[in-house]
């Protein structure tokens, strides 16, 4: 903060005494001692650090990595026995946080917003029983939920062996999903020749869709005619994709899961522990979020309200063209925290045996190599780069906001 | 506001610069104190019971070296740790020892620069699973999903095996012993695999132990026992020869009701050496001649110990098998103390 | 008006009397409307009742029956299952068993119990003056005070360890009035330096005084922590701590000194960007290679450092919030003012941006005291840790999982409740004020 004042005063030969006592200068000394003390510091953990590693032995290296992990992973993204690498191990570790935050985030998302409007419906129990919903789990820690979500899954469902037998005690969902306390198994898709063709006429209909709400909003906008919204594009995106599937003969079969040996063979297998963690961190966050999203609307003055309804728009439409827009200003930085926030709690999956990377990496590699520098160091770089990959979106988010605010 | 409990306990609880490295006995008797790792909690090896009194056969162990170095078995601190934190622990002088279920392997001596100070229990890695299953060997476990407790050797053993066999399985991988057990009750999965001991232990808690069978195949050696750090051979030597001490007493005949007598002298040469009526066998470990009686006073020898944590009586019930007596047809071989 | 009385008289029939107000229809007044009006308005609405009722019936008849058919006097839960013979009900008898172990821990000494709970009710005496505007100032000598007590109450030992600690902040903060006169930065160093001088002066005198005046408690070591309390020590040590640290570190991150915004800005990130439980596999299995050699840290210490750490970075945020809300007009007055920059912070800015961000701070203060839950999984037996550990190995109380983990949630639930009422409720009064 340099003010300006009208004459300049004397030049004063510097002195040593002015490090300290002249506000122009003392600035550079507190940087200086400040870096001195950090380097220092820093010295002194790396000398701890190089005299202990001498004592006992030992030296830091990345070579374990390369060896072969000899451990097994039960949820596999990508290609992974025990005779690989503990780097792909890592890797496989990592693809399972993104799968598991990924879909935290957007059950969470679609929990909070749906609790974040209810508990500011006007029917009171709703509202209530949506403010005990999140009384509730955001004032318990993610760890007992986690665990308690994990025990009353495997305590709820029924063991595969249930579903064996003639007259057996648990039965398959339309014959294609199967709750069991091991996890969910859904119908796999088999993909024939000409499924590509089936998958690009759905991709087309996609686009076909936007295309026409597009063209139906422009409608409105310019004279105000309103296009039915609903059952044309729900039209546009099935009708063309069941033609051509029919079309082609039905390219596109499903593997429905069958019980088989101990276990349910084919099909996908959605793991117990993945749907504990999964729905344990999204309803625990969806909390958080409905109490973001519920600030954002209240955010929005009432006058705003009134002045929809004032113009003749109905409840709904107030809603969705008037008050979510602007809310959403509000709600969605928190909201990206919150993601945040999900991301890194999803470490805890190795409370109920979830192999992230937290579990491999962190976990299993750390216990059999013994490299626990290493191995720590690495896994609080790749949750570093996540977490600074998502605070660049926020960032960029807010400044998009701000510019069109002005 | 609070800022000063922190300078407090650093002044007063915190930085006990304890010496380590070299001269861990000396550290010891001058703290007063034996800082021993143990398992968070393994029934019939190391648990609190219900006065927050911690026993076991691992503990048992620890309280010997108390003992036989500093006179009181309940010198001990004892210091729960995971597979995850129990080398760290030991590496940085935090525990004197770990007495934590820990199998002997090459990396772990080698690499990780521990000193192995004997066996205390030979241990081999088997299944358990429910009697209506119908299996009766591990070989038709082929497809199975099998719980394992994650960050032991057993995940590594059980890969290999399959490996070898040619099989398929589905782990299912949990923190720790309890949780798995109540995975396997609800039938999560289809067997649970750990060190056999650890599958009686956790059968005799069951509602119907006679419901599930411990498969015949043991698919490991698992050579269980105390560990120091590498570079103290004083002090290895003193838990070394403390459970050898032990052993011997069970082949020799010492048992805590006779040892009282026995320790005014019998006409048993290598008796006398170990209760130090002969020779100079304490001095040479750094402590004094009765170390030995005290040791075994702790909590009797061997097979006592043996008999009171996770023998058949017990609700644990373990056969001695190979744990018994060279002399018996076991392993349990203690070098002569001459 | 005569003349309308006139023509009412001569019409067949005209009321004279103003009749009683009618009671409303049944379906406006009451109960009723107010059924109507909040959870059957319209066929949506209704629908979202039904679904509510339904759904509460559920939880209640799952629930229920199991709490209260609960059985209180067991020894086990094999006993507990032949009581209950098949029925549905709770194993309440391990919470009645342990639940000295779920509060306390394993190893604290029994006689011991009322050190740490006496320690937890004088928090509240102690809170209330910062907590609550209308609480008796007179109480801030004693808040002043409790840090010293709850030590000497919680680890025991010589009273004359906290009594040094105590004093030798009392010395700083001496030869901070003396020095602050001719700059803050001299007095605030001074006065480090001095209650540096002064404690490891007093580390001399201590064991003296001890012996002349043994005023001492049964000392327990910090590893011997455990259970519920060990929960809310690490919340209060680690929130209270990280207070002041935060502060400096918001301070630091708006400095326009590069270097130290530099370091300010690449902890604070570094921090907020890794999960917690990577910090404490740092102070479980790393921070010893990062000490001296031969010298060993309690774990508790460890994990301490690491958790303050990990709070004041969003500390540090919450009051970065409050300092960019304060209108610039503020530090321009101050400059005005003519007060140099720590009394500008001092008089001006801080309390006003602390006063804004108190909500946030709470906010972080309750998701930390969540967090300490995670010691567990480094093999610490807080509450979680002594559940998941000592408790369920033992031989007689394996497989009891609801009733514990219920009693644990119900336990941070009050307290986290509580604070996030409190939270609400300060919030309401610092609007009115602004108003």
């Amino acid at each position: 903060m340099a003010s300006v004042t009208d004459p300049e005063p004397p030049r004063e030969s510097f002195r040593l005494s002015m490090l300290l006592n002249d506000t122009r200068y003392r600035g550079y000394t507190f940087q200086f001692i400040a870096l001195l003390l950090l380097i220092l510091f820093m010295a002194y953990l790396g000398w701890n650090l190089v005299r202990n590693l001498v004592d006992q032995g030992q030296d830091i290296s990345f070579e374990f990595m390369g060896q072969p992990a000899s451990y097994d992973i039960n949820q596999r993204l990508i290609p992974y026995d025990s005779q690989d690498t503990h780097l792909r191990a890592a890797f496989v570790g990592v693809l399972n946080t993104l799968l598991v935050a990924f879909l935290g985030c957007v059950t969470a998302t679609v929990l909070g917003v749906l609790a974040g409007v209810l508990r500011l419906s006007k029917n009171w129990l709703v509202a209530k029983l949506m403010a005990f919903y999140v009384e509730i789990f955001r004032n318990v820690p993610v760890l007992i939920w986690i665990l308690i979500i994990f025990f009353v899954m495997t305590a709820a469902l029924p063991a595969p062996s249930a579903f064996r037998g003639d007259d057996p005690d648990s039965s398959m969902l339309f014959g294609a999903f199967a709750f069991t306390n091991r996890g969910v198994y859904v119908p796999r898709p088999i993909w024939e020749a000409g499924s590509a063709i089936v998958v690009a006429v759905f991709l087309a209909s996609l686009v076909a869709v936007f295309a026409y709400r597009r063209y139906a909003t422009k409608l409105l906008y310019d004279t105000g005619r309103l296009l039915p919204m609903g059952w044309p594009s729900l039209a546009i995106l099935i009708v063309p994709t069941l033609l051509a599937f029919f079309a082609l003969g039905q390219p596109i079969s499903l593997e429905y899961p069958e019980l088989r040996g101990f276990n349910f063979q084919d099909g996908i297998q959605v793991r117990g522990s993945l749907i504990a963690l999964w729905f344990a961190l999204a309803i625990y966050t969806g909390a958080f979020i409905a109490e973001n999203v519920r600030a954002g609307i209240m955010s929005v003055s009432h006058g705003q309200t009134e002045a929809a309804a004032a113009l003749g728009l109905r409840p709904r439409r107030i809603m969705s063209l008037v008050i979510l827009p602007q809310a959403l200003r509000v709600v969605i930085p928190p909201v990206i925290s919150q993601y945040l926030n999900l991301t890194k709690n999803s470490s805890l999956a190795i409370a109920v045996g979830y192999m992230d990377v937290t579990g491999t990496l962190g976990g299993i590699t750390l216990n059999q190599t013994g490299r626990a520098i290493e191995s720590v160091m690495l896994l609080m770089l790749f949750y570093l780069v996540i977490s600074l990959t998502i605070s660049a979106v926020m960032n960029l988010y807010n400044n998009a906001v701000k510019l069109k605010e002005r | 506001m609070n800022r000063t409990v922190f300078l407090g306990a650093l002044a007063a609880a915190g930085v006990t610069a304890g010496v380590a490295g070299a001269a861990t006995l000396d550290d010891v008797k001058a703290r007063g104190v034996l800082n021993c790792g143990v398992n968070t909690g393994l029934v019939g090896f190391a648990a609190p019971n219900a006065e927050g009194e911690w026993e076991g056969f691992d503990v048992a162990v620890c309280r010997a070296v108390a003992a036989a170095v500093l006179g009181d078995p309940s010198a001990v601190e004892f210091v729960s740790l995971t597979g995850k934190t129990r080398f760290t622990a030991l590496a940085s002088g935090e525990i004197d020892m770990l007495s934590r279920n820990t199998t002997w392997t090459f990396t772990r001596d080698v690499d990780l620069k521990f000193e192995f100070t004997g066996i205390n229990y030979y241990d081999g890695q088997g299944f358990i699973v429910p009697r209506e299953l119908g299996v009766s060997s591990a070989t038709e476990l082929d497809g199975a999903s099998i719980c394992i407790q994650t960050g032991t050797t057993t995940e590594l053993n059980l890969a290999d095996y399959f490996r070898k066999n040619n099989m398929e399985y589905d782990p299912v991988p949990i923190e720790t012993n309890a949780e798995a057990l109540q995975l396997y009750n609800e039938g999560s999965c289809d067997a649970y695999t750990t060190d056999a001991s650890g599958l009686a232990a956790s059968r005799a808690t069951f509602e119907n132990p006679g419901d599930h069978v411990i498969l015949p195949e043991i698919i490991s050696k698992e050579p269980l026992g105390p560990l120091v750090r590498h570079g103290d051979n004083e002090w290895g030597d003193v838990v070394r020869w403390t459970l050898n001490a032990l052993i011997a007493a069970e082949e020799l005949g010492i048992t805590s009701a006779n040892i009282d007598e026995l320790s005014q002298g019998t006409n048993s040469p290598e008796i006398n050496r170990i209760l130090g009526t002969e020779g100079n066998l304490g001095e040479m470990l750094g402590l004094d001649p009765d170390w030995a009686v005290r040791a075994i006073k702790a909590g009797g020898n061997y097979g006592e110990i043996f008999a009171r944590h996770i023998g058949e009586s017990t609700p644990i019930g373990l056969a001695r098998g190979l744990n018994a007596q060279w002399t018996e047809g076991g392993l349990m071989y203690a070098p002569p103390f001459r | 008006m005569s003349d309308t009385h006139a023509q009412a008289a001569q019409l067949a029939f005209v009321r004279t009397e103003t009749i009683p107000p009618a009671p409303p229809p049944v379906a406006e007044a009451g109960i009723v409307k107010w059924l109507r009006e909040n959870l059957f308005s319209s066929v949506g609405n209704t629908l979202l009742t039904l679904v509510s009722l339904w759904a509460i019936w559920w939880v209640l008849s799952a629930t229920m029956p199991w709490i209260f058919n609960g059985v209180w006097n067991a020894d086990s839960l094999r006993e507990c299952r032949e009581i209950l013979d098949g029925a549905t009900g709770a194993c309440w008898a391990v919470i009645r068993e342990r639940w000295t172990q779920l509060l306390f821990g394993v190893t604290y000494p029994a006689d011991s119990y009322w050190r740490p709970t006496l320690a937890f009710v004088l928090l509240f005496v102690a809170l209330a003056p910062v907590l609550f505007p209308k609480a008796p100032r007179n109480l801030l000598p004693f808040t002043a005070i409790y840090p010293f007590l709850a030590y000497f109450l919680v680890w025991g030992g010589s009273v004359w360890v906290p009594v040094m600690a105590a004093a030798g902040f009392v010395v700083g903060y001496l030869v901070f009035q003396r020095l602050v006169a001719q700059s803050f930065a001299m007095g605030f160093f001074g006065a480090i330096a001095a209650a540096l001088v002064f404690w490891s002066l007093s580390g001399l005198v201590t064991p003296t005084l001890t012996a002349i005046a043994p005023v001492t408690l049964e000392a327990v070591p910090s590893r011997d922590m455990g259970g519920f309390m060990l929960n809310l020590i690490l919340g209060t040590v680690c929130v209270s701590l990280s207070l002041p640290i935060g502060i400096a570190l918001a301070l630091g991150r708006q400095s326009d000194m590069p270097i130290i915004k530099w370091i300010c800005v690449i902890f604070i990130e570094f921090i907020r960007g890794v999960p917690l439980i990577t910090l404490l596999f740092v102070a479980n299995v790393v921070l010893a290679y990062f000490l001296p050699p031969n010298s060993t840290f309690d774990l508790i210490l460890r994990v301490i450092i690491m958790i303050t750490m990990f709070a004041s970075a969003y500390i540090a945020e919450v009051v970065r919030g409050g300092l960019a809300a304060l209108p610039k007009g503020q530090y321009e007055a101050a400059a005005a003012l003519g007060l140099d920059y720590p009394q500008a912070m001092r008089l001006i800015i801080l309390p006003q941006a602390l006063k804004i961000s108190i909500p946030g701070i709470v906010n972080v203060a309750v998701g930390l005291f969540k967090d300490t839950t995670l010691v567990s999984v480094i093999a610490m037996f807080d509450l979680v840790g002594m559940i998941r550990g000592p408790i369920l190995a033992s031989t007689e109380w394996n497989g009891v999982y609801w009733e514990l983990f219920g009693f644990a949630a119900a336990l941070f639930f009050v307290v986290c409740y509580g604070i996030s009422q409190y939270s609400q409720w300060l919030e309401r009064q610092l609007q009115t004020e602004r108003r």
